[in-house]
């Protein structure tokens, strides 16, 4: 039988009490939301703990909303929220795809965005997709909010900028006409990927003229590809251009060989993918503006 | 520290460490044994409950996280005269095998029928997807869960026997 070691545990009612329960508490606390990461972890010694601050009671942060331009999702939002959330699909199909591929609908059921982001695992899905799409973390502490691209949100595996004594309580990401998509390999339901990308686009004429490339389970530093990014901003979206820029984000990643495959292997799903979600994209994109063509 | 929790309809106190799962409060705490705990890292899907209306994998949840909530088990789905549609389902279509996967499986399979009544076979495919029988009767589950779409008010509303007499006329 596999529980965790012992642990003080603690129901947060609002942002402030969590706060105020983080410090009480010191380093050796950890904020528990879905616990689909977490508490596995707690079973198997990764994560040891001394005390737990629960946030599920927090329904400020389990809310999905458009503000100013800006889809606002809260640090609690269920992933099965995203999922089924039409704003969401309507602004960023991106989060539909890879939603519908990240763990299992019943782990979908509990996890949440917030607890995905924070788990920093080098194999998450939705840090791609954010970095992809440019979005923005909002991380609440004693001194008041801050703001931080989610492309600075990492500072290596397992690893965020939320400081011991923050929190996550928002993830926010600036609405304009765009199209994006997520491209996925992964063995089984509910596995981790093997290799994954996201891209986000917006076309003028037939210039691309905002490009965005998450990837994931790739050792891309902070999940996404600035060179190939930097390559197709500004030039024609056709299929050579996308080939080429899969060949500088498969350059310019360092996957590990594992169970799940060899570095040559990863590269290539690298390459593959880009091109798959970036023509994935341009393909909504002409879906969207029929009328301009 | 002390919980109270409403599984199946039934407030239960106790006093808990905040490391017990809901799996072990639900079975060892209360004696539902029902719920099964199979992989112990999610993988599985054995021991999947409601937690108020949405499965979850209890061997996932800490019972302290369950204080004040409701909590849905498969000894919540029939009663001791009327088998749920589901329970039916599984029986009629032999999606029951050695049985570790059943409970799980079926408290998905309510979940999906009360939000989605008419699903198709990659429906239900997708819906219990992470959940695992390691007879591989996946076939026969799949079966069993469209036969409880297609039965599910009229089964509902009659007696165990009546189920089964009516299934036989109308086969």
């Amino acid at each position: 039988m596999q529980v965790p070691a012992q642990f003080q545990y603690e129901r947060a009612t609002s942002v402030a009490h969590a706060l105020s329960l983080l410090t009480k508490f010191g380093p050796e606390s950890r904020i528990v939301a879905g616990g689909h990461s977490l508490i596995p972890m707690m079973k198997l010694r990764l994560a040891q703990p001394q005390a737990l601050i629960d946030i599920n009671d927090l329904s400020e942060l389990a809310r999905i909303s458009v503000e100013d331009s800006t889809l606002c999702v809260g640090a609690m939002v269920r992933h099965a929220d995203l999922l089924s959330s039409a704003v969401v699909g309507e602004h960023f199909p991106i989060f539909h795809d890879a939603e519908r591929v990240i763990a299992d609908p019943v782990v979908r059921n509990r996890g949440t965005v917030g607890g995905s982001l924070c788990q920093a695992d080098p194999s998450e899905d939705l840090s791609a997709a954010f970095a992809a799409v440019r979005g923005e973390a909002v991380i609440e502490g004693p001194g008041g909010r801050r703001v931080v691209p989610v492309r600075e949100f990492f500072t290596g595996p397992y690893q965020t900028v939320v400081g011991d004594n923050e929190m996550l309580v928002q993830l926010r990401v600036p609405i304009s006409s765009s199209a994006s998509a997520y491209e996925k390999v992964e063995r089984r339901a509910g596995d981790w990927a093997v290799a994954a990308a996201g891209a986000e686009l917006r076309i003028e004429g037939t210039q691309l003229v905002s490009v965005g490339i998450g990837l994931t389970a790739l050792g891309a530093p902070n999940f996404h590809a600035p060179e190939a990014e930097e390559y197709l901003l500004g030039g024609p979206a056709v299929d050579e251009r996308f080939a080429e820029a899969g060949r500088i984000a498969a350059r310019h990643c360092e996957p590990v060989p594992d169970q799940r495959g060899p570095v040559d292997y990863k590269r290539h799903l690298a390459e593959v993918l880009t091109v798959r979600a970036l023509r994935r994209a341009r393909t909504r994109w002409h879906g969207n503006h029929r009328q301009e063509a | 520290m002390e919980i109270t929790v409403t599984v199946n309809g039934q407030q239960h106190t106790r006093d808990v460490e905040p490391r017990l799962l809901l799996v072990h409060f639900l079975r060892d705490e209360l004696g539902l044994t029902g719920t099964h705990w199979g992989c112990d890292t999610s993988n599985c899907g054995a021991c999947v409950v409601w937690l108020d209306e949405t499965p979850v994998k209890s061997c996932t949840v800490l019972a302290v996280m369950a204080d004040g909530r409701r909590v849905r088990t498969v000894e919540g789905l029939g009663d001791s005269t009327r088998l749920d549609p589901v329970q039916q389902g599984f029986t009629e279509c032999h999606g029951l095998q050695c049985g570790f996967c059943t409970p799980g499986m079926m408290l998905t399979a309510r979940w999906l029928l009360d939000h989605q009544p008419d699903p198709s076979e990659e429906d239900i495919r997708e819906a219990i997807s992470g959940q695992l029988c390691r007879c591989t009767g996946y076939e026969n589950i799949v079966k069993s869960i469209r036969w409880a779409a297609e039965h599910d008010t009229a089964a509902a509303a009659v007696p165990e026997e009546s189920t089964v007499d009516s299934t036989e006329v109308s086969a």
